[in-house]
């Protein structure tokens, strides 16, 4: 499944995710961060395209995407 | 199975910056560590900071730095590039350090066509000293030292240094871009790798203005921020590419020997 | 003034200085024209290129100092030069060199001011170079040549000593020793010292990143950075005091003078002794450190000193610091491009004042009324409202 990890501690929580995610898979989260920040999470992963649109847009770098494909051709590129 | 397709690049290094919410300087900063990282420079370039919002780029960037005076970087960028040619050398500053009290600095380092690429963000507004009045701050805009809007017949125009840098001969690259959207951050990556280029492979002078939010100083919401650069910013300062004398080779006058002891140091870029 | 191997020539004294640097290794010079050191840049955009160095005439002089810095970041060897309201320009560079520990080296051939001045010489800016001449606490190790010798030879000295430092170096000659043509050995006078650079950026190849900042912004980084700062112009103070004696050893009066005043105050003392009045030449060749240790042993034994400087009394107040209320330090000088001539620095070594005649005080008086024209009252106090933007009282 394609997925994205967020780091919740560099979030600063601008949003400018939300905007961008053409699919809604990323939403506000209720918990504050350390920095007293409200950092964003993600929803509905089942709808995510991979686009990376939401890593593009972040001023922190806080997003990382991974694309689901189908063979793995290598063992030693497989991510976690 | 899957595999990463967006990530942290190499040289920006791994912290939590000082910049606000919504603040752009964090992308413009990504863009240019994954240009560093393109064009294979992060063991020879050195980065000069300015004064304002992104002094503190030498925390967030793996390359040697060094922090310039108020407006100065171009004249120690001159400095660096000169002593080392070999080096890769970028500024990195703002509306006030580029285009106000460094505006001296800014347009001779052009004029001689120094090979050194230069990040300019422009948000209208100086953001770290609070909000006050930028070189280009928008008629009408309100700061906190034009409380009734910028006017044109006091404070002047906003300054497009864009359009400037496009006019002079050491100039071979000026381009304005924004990052309020995903499109317009492609396009900001595209025009940033450009300007790398015209130093790595042409020693030249590459100019990139980046329309950029502070949603501090506007008071308003990231996203606020990022429709009014695009609304009311892009109005004031078109976006697009002024100028670029690397697309197609110049053409050199006949060389004389005169022509290359007065011709600029990095004679095969001379536009003419 | 120095004997060793090489053919005397005639030379100007910012030529002179111009070769020395070059032969010290300087590679980079940054600099803007303005008169009395014209022939500096003049001569380095010729002779540079010759031994692959860089020349380039800035913008500005406050180009030209952030581009010594942006040089000296590489850890080439970098000078400018200016002249006083040039070298006013260039103080927050050289407060940022300071704080930054960068190496590097400023000539300053001093012209009268204040404001644009003149282009006659003075020694005017003493304070200014002594005291940091910047914003921040901080010091410039300060060298005054009083030869074309002494020009040419200090480049040599401020390089080894700004590396060993870490910190600007100054060298404040004045326009007559940048103008003035005399014989000259233009050969090193010793080795070429230099001293490791750590800090250097040259591309982060195998090593971390580096920076080279002077702002502090956590915590008390600033405050630690001072005492640090303190700690090295302590060592300086307590190594780096130069000075040069002559005649001082059966001395009654003492004559504290450095640069041209010092030349001028040489041919004072030889009269002087002519006329049997044991006189002899104390010259501070470091202005910063000042020469302190070694003036007051000298002390012991001289109870009367008399300052000669080209300004209104500058150095005078460190010599009266150093020397503390005991001593009996006179102060002769003359601005704005006067000369102290030996004729004046004798007669106020005899404790008598100079008689110009009275063509001169007229002249002197006719300016203070020109000038202080306000001085007695004519100028009248009158109350405004503070409201209205011109000052303009109340319709």
């Amino acid at each position: 499944m394609n997925t994205i990890i967020i780091d919740t501690e560099r979030c600063k929580g601008c949003y400018l995710c939300i905007e961008a995610c053409p699919k809604n898979c990323i939403e506000q989260n209720g918990r504050p961060n350390a920095s007293g920040n409200y950092p964003v999470q993600f929803v509905l992963a089942s709808e995510c395209i991979a686009c990376a649109l939401c890593a593009l847009v972040c001023p922190d770098v806080a997003i990382t995407v991974f694309r689901h494909v189908k063979e793995a051709k290598t063992a030693d590129t497989a991510m976690a | 199975m899957s595999k990463v397709i967006f990530e942290r690049p190499r040289y920006l290094c791994d912290k939590v910056t000082h910049y606000c919410a919504g603040c752009t300087h964090g992308t413009a900063h990504r863009l240019v560590a994954e240009a560093i990282e393109h064009f294979g420079v992060g063991e020879k370039a050195v980065a000069v900071a300015p004064a304002g919002c992104s002094v503190m780029l030498y925390k967030y960037f793996d390359v040697d730095s060094v922090e310039a005076p108020h407006g100065r970087a171009l004249a120690v960028g001159t400095g660096i590039k000169r002593a080392r040619p070999d080096l890769f050398v970028f500024t990195y500053q703002g509306d006030g350090d580029l285009a106000s009290i460094g505006l001296c600095e800014t347009m001779h380092a052009a004029n001689r066509g120094e090979g050194i690429t230069v990040i300019y963000v422009n948000n209208a507004v100086y953001g770290m000293t609070g909000g006050q009045m930028a070189p280009t701050t928008l008629l009408g805009q309100r700061t906190t030292t034009t409380p009734a809007g910028r006017k044109h017949d006091n404070e002047g125009h906003p300054l497009k240094m864009a359009e400037m840098m496009a006019t002079l001969e050491g100039v071979l690259y000026s381009e304005r871009v924004a990052l309020y959207d995903p499109k317009q951050i492609r396009r900001a990556r595209k025009a940033i790798f450009h300007a790398f280029e015209v130093q790595t492979k042409h020693n030249g002078f590459g100019f990139v203005e980046v329309l950029s939010a502070c949603p501090t100083n506007l008071h308003l919401s990231p996203v606020q921020s990022q429709k009014w650069v695009e609304n009311e910013m892009c109005a004031a300062f078109p976006l697009g590419l002024y100028k670029d004398v690397t697309a197609k080779p110049p053409e050199l006058p006949a060389a004389t020997p005169e022509a290359e002891v007065n011709g600029v140091s990095q004679g095969t870029c001379h536009a003419v | 003034m120095g004997e060793r191997g090489g053919k005397r020539v005639l030379e100007k004294g910012n030529v002179a200085m111009a070769e020395g640097a070059v032969q010290a290794g300087c590679r980079c010079y940054f600099g803007y024209p303005i008169t009395p050191q014209n022939e500096v840049p003049e001569y380095l955009s010729k002779r540079l290129p010759e031994v692959g160095g860089v020349f380039l005439q800035a913008e500005s002089e406050i180009a030209s100092i952030n581009m010594v810095l942006g040089a000296v970041s590489t850890g080439v060897r970098a000078m400018t030069s200016s002249s006083s309201p040039g070298i006013s320009l260039m103080q927050e560079g050289i407060s940022f060199l300071a704080g930054s520990q960068l190496p590097a080296l400023i000539v300053n051939v001093q012209r009268c001011g204040p404001g644009l001045g003149g282009i006659k010489t003075t020694q005017g800016d003493y304070y200014q170079a002594t005291r940091g001449g910047g914003h921040g606490d901080y010091r410039t190790l300060v060298l005054a040549p009083w030869s074309v010798q002494e020009m040419f030879d200090f480049p040599f000295l401020a390089f080894e000593l700004a590396e060993k430092y870490r910190n600007p170096v100054l060298m404040l000659p004045d326009a007559v020793l940048g103008q003035m043509k005399d014989a000259v050995v233009m050969t090193p006078p010793g080795p070429i010292i230099t001293y490791e650079k750590d800090y250097v950026l040259d591309g982060a190849k195998g090593r971390p990143a580096r920076n080279i900042r002077s702002m502090y912004l956590e915590d008390d980084d600033q405050e630690l950075l001072n005492y640090a700062l303190r700690t090295k112009y302590e060592i300086m103070e307590a190594n780096e005091q130069r000075h040069e004696e002559t005649e001082t050893d059966d001395a009654e009066v003492v004559i504290v003078a450095y640069g041209t005043a010092a030349r001028l105050a040489l041919s004072a003392m030889q009269q002087a002794r002519e006329e049997g009045l044991r006189v002899g030449l104390f010259r501070p060749v470091t202005l910063w450190p000042f020469p302190a240790k070694a003036l007051r042993a000298l002390a012991r034994r001289v109870k009367r000193f008399l300052v000669v400087e080209m300004n209104l009394g500058q150095m005078v107040d460190d010599v009266r610091a150093v020397l503390g209320p005991e001593v009996e330090v006179d102060f002769f000088g003359r601005p704005g491009g006067g000369m102290p001539t030996p004729r004046e620095i004798l007669a106020h070594l005899h404790g008598r004042g100079v008689d110009k005649g009275n063509e001169w005080a007229d002249k002197v008086d006719a300016a203070v009324d020109h000038y202080v024209w306000w001085r007695e009252g004519v100028l009248q106090p009158r109350e405004v409202s503070p409201v209205g933007h011109k000052g303009v009282a109340d319709e």
